[in-house]
């Protein structure tokens, strides 16, 4: 099974952002995409899961073959897909526990009886231990208040609740000190498993040191100019992103001079 | 009438010797308003005289009165065009025909049964609930509490009546007061005595079940000092009315360290104009709650408040309102600080929808002597479109420098984030709407009984699922 971007071109208020990306991730795969402010990595994110505001102009986005673009965020989640978000969003008088408990009902394949209130705090109870998060969590209101630690660990959770075929991680990493960007990492390599296929986003390469990608892609003025293996991500790191904007100019130049 | 209800009326007779007023000239259901209608009501209840001279002097004051300038609309109402007298089972449909479409359709969302339907329709009464209630009353007894309609307890308890009738919201107070003391004809009486704490919530729902809901509505609550009652009227689901004018008045006395909360949740049919006065005379360190929500009736103009007339007695007061098409919620509550040490905090939260109007509008005074006050005003508005609007009038007086206020105001739409994000969590774009919403209303739902808040929580979300029409 696979997700599948081919040619894909978005804009956000008429101006586009997205220019042809193609990527492929397989379930079981980490792929990691990176690139520098602006490059397009979380208008990705955002038009993979649907929203509103990002208009896809062409090409497509397919799960399993199939095109998810025609359909809203909550559609695109029965066909397996989950974003991380960046800046979880907080909604008052919304506890943890029934927000979780209305994704992990909606995130059951069709036709499954929803579990009982008793049998869902079970699973969740289950799934806080492994992320060694307390169960007073769930008391509080949907990321009302929370640190930024608390709110890309409840990120993990939801992901971990739904069990996605494939995860987009916008950014996961950011805002984290490096002992929450520990506890983060760990928590996405419990969660995903060999029927998770997940394209995780970020800017820097310190949660590769965790999160180990097979891929690393790297998107430039919205655009995937290179992929590589893990070596790649190291080389970025070093040498930053001008230096692969150089280089490709340089390789783009030889090829018409040839 | 249906047939229906008189037998069931008749059975109560016999069983509990609830009967109906004698057929008159009033209870025919005559229009307009005249001294001759509160002499017939008079006489209907066989009301002492005291009462019948309380009755004419609140006639010939609302006869002189002009509305308010701040209330346009009351001038438009023609008065003279209602009904001020009618039976208790005349109030009611017909037939669950003449039921409007969309009461009985959220009927059918919200999943209630079939009885409580026609209860609520008015075309039936519940029989278990009137068994309920009865037991309620022998246990209430036996710890001196009574809880009774309010004509009754002008029989039984005229001294009470008659010490604390209008005291709290004398017929003066303002046109709708005038107009509600000349023709009241139903209500609560609820008497607390000493240091008693009543064990359950005193549900207005099960007593009225007898004799139907009531359009002028007067309610008494006297909790004598140490003691504690909490009291609720009204249910989520829509409530059928035929009768368009309906005004209500609650007063309430809460002596010297007593508690009492009074929790309404108001859905009259939408073509009912809703004028409430309730308020409450909180004596030293006395603690009164109005939880109140309104989302029913096309206009209610309903601000509940404390006067808090001991030191360190306390007033809360949660006012949630919907308003959806055609409908105008303008509610809010008043703090009045008459004494040192007080507290009191007012929250309120409103949601338009589909060119629903809300505004709240409210009043805190601190009068010179009340020192060392402390209070909180928060209002919150949601608005669900660009079609639906809101308003604002926060009135402070504040005559002690010492006082220790807050105010915080905001207007908000739904993000279209929170949207988002809930629906990348699966959730439907309905049920997102509804999360938003619920969660929004939280501090109210909160004071509910779980299973009103349930119900109050499918009410909401059935609002914001429902389309226009």
């Amino acid at each position: 099974m696979k997700l599948e971007i081919k040619d894909l071109h978005a804009s956000v208020e008429g101006k586009e952002i997205l220019r042809g990306v193609d990527l492929t991730v397989s379930q079981g795969e980490t792929h990691a995409l990176m690139g520098p402010n602006g490059s397009g990595k979380s208008t990705l994110a955002y038009t993979l899961m649907g929203h509103p505001k990002y208009q896809v102009t062409s090409g497509q986005a397919l799960i399993d073959g199939e095109s998810i673009l025609g359909m809203t965020p909550d559609k695109r989640v029965r066909k397996g897909l989950f974003l991380a978000f960046q800046y979880p969003v907080s909604v008052q008088g919304v506890s943890m526990f029934s927000f979780l408990r209305a994704a992990y009902n909606n995130s059951r394949p069709p036709g499954t009886e929803p579990p009982t209130i008793f049998e869902f705090k079970e699973v969740v109870a289950e799934k806080l231990k492994m992320l060694s998060m307390d169960e007073s969590f769930l008391n509080r209101y949907l990321n009302e208040g929370f640190s930024g630690g608390e709110k890309k660990r409840a990120e993990i959770l939801q992901m971990a609740l739904m069990q996605p075929k494939f995860a987009v991680l916008d950014e996961t990493d950011s805002g984290l000190d490096i002992d929450a960007l520990r506890i983060v990492a760990e928590g996405i390599n419990k969660v995903s498993g060999p029927q998770t296929g997940t394209l995780l986003i970020t800017h820097y390469q310190r949660i590769l040191k965790y999160v180990k990608p097979q891929f690393v892609h790297v998107l430039f003025q919205g655009r995937v100019i290179e992929s590589g293996g893990e070596d790649l991500s190291r080389l970025l790191e070093e040498k930053g992103y001008t230096w692969i904007k150089g280089y490709k100019e340089e390789e783009q130049l030889a090829q018409q001079g040839a | 009438m249906s047939s229906k209800t008189e037998i069931i009326t008749d059975d109560y007779k016999e069983k509990y010797g609830f009967s109906d007023p004698v057929e008159s000239y009033a209870v025919k259901g005559t229009k307009g308003l005249s001294e001759r209608v509160v002499q017939e009501i008079v006489r209907v209840h066989d009301e002492p005289a005291w009462m019948e001279q309380v009755r004419m002097k609140a006639l010939r004051h609302f006869l002189d009165m002009k509305p308010p300038a701040w209330a346009p609309e009351l001038a438009d109402i023609d008065f003279q065009g209602f009904q001020y007298y009618a039976k208790p089972t005349q109030q009611a449909a017909d037939s669950w025909d003449q039921l409007p479409e969309y009461i009985r359709r959220t009927y059918d969302k919200l999943g209630i049964t079939d009885a409580e339907k026609k209860f609520l329709a008015g075309v039936g009464a519940v029989y278990e609930s009137e068994a309920v209630y009865h037991s309620i009353q022998g246990a209430l007894e036996k710890q001196g509490v009574v809880f009774t309609d309010t004509v009754t307890a002008l029989k039984e308890y005229p001294d009470i009546m008659r010490k604390y009738f209008g005291t709290v919201v004398p017929y003066q107070d303002n046109y709708i007061a005038a107009l509600q003391t000349a023709v009241w004809s139903a209500g609560s009486f609820v008497y607390v005595p000493e240091g008693v704490k009543v064990p359950m919530i005193l549900q207005a729902y099960f007593r009225i079940n007898s004799r139907n809901m009531g359009q002028f509505e007067r309610t008494l609550i006297v909790a004598e000092p140490y003691s504690e009652v909490s009291y609720n009227e009204g249910c989520s689901a829509p409530v059928y009315s035929s009768q368009s004018l309906h005004s209500a008045i609650v007063e309430i006395v809460a002596r010297k360290g007593s508690t009492v909360k009074y929790t309404t949740l108001q859905n009259w049919s939408r073509d009912v104009y809703n004028l409430v006065t309730k308020r409450a005379h909180a004596y030293e360190d006395a603690t009164v709650s109005w939880v109140d929500f309104n989302g029913g009736s096309r206009l209610t103009r309903k601000y509940p408040s404390i006067y808090l007339l001991g030191p360190r007695a306390k007033a809360d007061i949660i006012s949630v309102a919907y308003a959806g098409a055609g409908q105008v919620q303008d509610t809010g509550g008043k703090a009045i600080h008459l004494a040192k040490d007080t507290t009191s905090k007012i929250i309120s939260r409103s949601v338009s929808k589909d060119g629903g109007h809300t505004a709240y509008r409210g009043l805190l005074h601190i009068a010179k002597g009340a020192t060392n006050v402390k209070s909180t005003v928060r209002c919150d508005a949601l608005l669900i479109d660009s079609k639906s609007t809101t308003a604002t009038y926060p009135y402070m007086e504040i005559q002690e420098d010492d006082a220790t206020v807050t105010h915080e105001a905001s207007v908000g739409k739904v993000g279209e984030e929170q949207l988002f994000y809930l629906m990348a969590r699966g959730i439907s774009e309905g049920d997102a709407l509804s999360m938003v919403v619920n969660g929004f209303l939280e501090p109210f739902a909160k004071e509910l009984p779980m299973t009103y808040a349930v119900e109050f929580n499918r009410l909401m979300s059935i609002e914001m699922t429902n389309a226009v029409g």
